[in-house]
């Protein structure tokens, strides 16, 4: 992958009164590569999408793109696409009209409008829906409608605003794996904006995790969920098990369940720790192995897994733990549970 | 309708005969009031029409299309296209000043929406022939503008504004703008304006994307308000009288002096279904714009 920075984000901000949006956002997305900006709603990634599209602008800070001052080039002259949320097609025009619309504002030769049409439109599979208005679409058809319309322009980055929040679960599935197979053939720089921290996780190269108007952290799928760098990005990728305590060497010291093992990751910067351990990597042990005992409250079965939650003394919500296929306890059995010391990320608590 | 039919066969008899009472229920009141105070009376005119006039207001039951032929005299003629212009004058007027005042509108936050709404209604809660009369003491040569136009000395002759046509263009133009307003403004506050950003991001410029966007999606509504005010002007002749003082006739005022002066039921039968026939090829046209800009809509 070509690791060149394609935009470059530096100490964004963005307030709408009291509502700080977006508080010194700094970031990087390279050519090529499929970026997730990734949190819950309010937290300023939309906002982002917008500073980029040219339809908000910044407080402070500058946003470059190809060593260009972005924020100085009027929306429709940036080398940008946006797929809304919405999808926000032109309802009185027709499916070839709408992909049309970009290259004729371009400019374009008749010609060859009418041939990246015909063969964008092969390329999301609606080659034979051209004259249909977007009424007469499903809701996935209309997607990909938008995204058609969004790469014929051939941007050098296309913006996703939760592209797929108002697919049903199985088209879903479908257009991950199709959006992913177009990124790579178009070739084209994806920023993806989304909620669902899966999506984020099986599309993209690189996640941005944003909280209240900051980034949190940014990093590959792998490694956000291995090594999340902060208690909100733990909590907010994958499901874990936080453990707050005092920090020790080599682990944390729980109040009323005692030593923890963890390794420390990113800087340390209080006492008060938090540990998190991921539901796979808790094993169940024997007597001398266990680090923490407790009594089995459900199993639930998942199919391929099953999940186990343990009442602990001394502990707040249950610990959880996934194994394979059926659970091999059942309620009400005592457990000892234990987890490898480099499995434990310990954390500054939030 | 194709679809509903498709619905009712492929329903079961019973249901079938549940949809015919509830349509019969919601139906039947407005449609028992339009055939008794609209059709029935449309039928009288359109029966008189053919008729021979009789003295005093009666008619003579023979068949007769004098009245037609005489609705073609130069006369009357020039009274139906003088009408058409004043109409079309106020029309195109209304759709200048109300287009952007309904933008505006909508562009208003939620709160102001409402109060600037109800200010636009806010004429109707009073009496149309007194807010005409308002207008006679706004612009007689005594009235408040020419009194003030000479106290700056702007003018030291007062300007001859009452009974012209512009005066009754001004007054019909007062009394329908709300009527343009309304449906603009509705289809403005429904507009989905990330279409406007979907056409900026993908290079139109403001202007552009207006022209591409707003004003087509707005189109049926302007169209909507136009026959608004363009049907009501045609038909008034209290503005034309107060305001035009008689020297501007327009075909409203013919047909009424045809019923309630002259008489001649059959001549204002024919001058009267001349205007409804109008009416329905606007709507007509109306109707096509709409579905060509709407293709679908109702489909989804």
């Amino acid at each position: 992958m070509n690791m060149n920075p394609l935009l470059t984000i530096t100490d964004v901000r963005r307030s709408f009164g009291d509502v700080v949006a977006l508080d010194s956002v700094s970031l990087e997305i390279h050519e090529n590569e499929f970026f997730a900006l990734l949190g819950p709603s309010g937290c300023g990634k939309t906002t982002l999408l917008r500073v980029l599209a040219g339809f908000e602008h910044p407080d402070s800070g500058t946003v470059m793109i190809d060593d260009r001052d972005l924020l100085a080039i009027p929306p429709n002259h940036r080398p940008i696409n946006l797929m809304f949320q919405s999808y926000a097609l032109f309802p009185h025009m027709s499916v070839e009209k709408n992909v049309a619309y970009g290259l004729e504002r371009e400019g374009c030769p008749k010609d060859e409008i009418r041939d990246r049409v015909a063969q964008v439109l092969s390329t999301v599979g609606l080659s034979d829906k051209a004259r249909r208005r977007p009424a007469q679409l499903s809701g996935g058809q209309r997607q990909r409608v938008a995204l058609a319309r969004a790469i014929v322009k051939r941007p050098r980055l296309l913006l996703l605003d939760e592209p797929l929040s108002a697919l049903d679960r199985k088209v879903r599935a479908e257009m991950q794996l199709e959006l992913k197979r177009l990124q790579h053939e178009v070739g084209i720089t994806f920023v993806v904006v989304t909620h669902d921290q899966e999506e984020a996780m099986s599309m993209a190269d690189r996640i941005a995790v944003m909280s209240n108007g900051r980034v949190e952290q940014i990093a590959s799928p792998v490694e956000l969920y291995a090594r999340p760098s902060t208690a909100f990005v733990a909590d907010f990728v994958g499901s874990s098990n936080a453990f707050h305590g005092r920090r020790v060497p080599e682990g944390v010291d729980v109040p009323g369940i005692g030593h923890l093992p963890g390794l420390v990751v990113g800087e340390q910067t209080s006492e008060a720790a938090v540990l998190i351990v991921r539901p796979e990597d808790v094993r169940l042990v024997s007597e001398s192995e266990s680090r923490l005992t407790g009594l089995v409250l459900d199993t639930q079965f998942y199919g391929g897994r099953s999940t186990v939650a343990v009442e602990v003394a001394g502990h707040l919500s249950p610990v959880i733990f996934t194994c394979q296929g059926t659970a091999s306890v059942v309620r009400g059995a005592h457990v000892h549970l234990a987890w490898a010391p480099d499995k434990g990320v310990l954390l500054s608590a939030p | 309708m194709p679809s509903s039919q498709l619905t009712s066969a492929s329903g079961s008899g019973g249901n079938k005969r549940r949809t015919r009472t509830s349509r019969a229920i919601f139906l039947g009141p407005g449609l028992l009031y339009i055939s008794l105070f609209m059709a029935i009376p449309l039928g009288f005119i359109l029966s008189y029409a053919f008729l021979e006039k009789a003295p005093y207001g009666g008619v003579r039951l023979s068949f007769s299309l004098d009245s037609f032929t005489r609705a073609l005299e130069p006369v009357y003629v020039s009274v139906l296209g003088n009408t058409l212009l004043i109409a079309s004058i106020t029309t195109v007027l209304a759709l200048i000043i109300g287009y952007p005042v309904a933008y505006a509108i909508a562009k208003l936050p939620p709160k102001w929406r409402t109060v600037a709404v109800i200010l636009v209604v806010l004429p109707f809660w009073s009496n149309f022939l007194i807010r005409t009369y308002a207008w006679i003491l706004l612009l007689n040569s005594e009235g408040i503008l020419n009194r003030g136009l000479l106290s700056i000395g702007v003018i030291d002759q007062p300007l001859a504004l009452l009974y012209t046509r512009e005066a009754v263009i001004l007054g019909l133009l007062y009394a329908y703008l709300p009527l343009m307003i309304l449906p603009l403004y509705a289809s403005m506050e429904r507009l989905d304006w990330s279409l406007l950003e979907a056409a900026r991001n993908l290079g139109a410029g403001r202007a552009r994307a207006f022209i591409d966007v707003t004003l087509p999606l707005t189109l049926p509504a302007a169209m909507i308000g136009a026959i608004f005010v363009f049907v009501p002007s045609v038909g008034n002749f209290i503005v034309p009288e107060l305001l035009g003082g008689g020297k501007t006739v327009m075909v409203g005022n013919l047909v009424r002096d045809q019923f309630l002066k002259a008489r001649d039921w059959p001549f204002g039968s024919v001058l009267a279904l001349m205007m409804v026939g109008f009416l329905v090829l606007l709507f007509a046209v109306q109707g096509y714009v709409s579905r060509r800009i709407n293709v679908g809509d109702s489909r989804a």
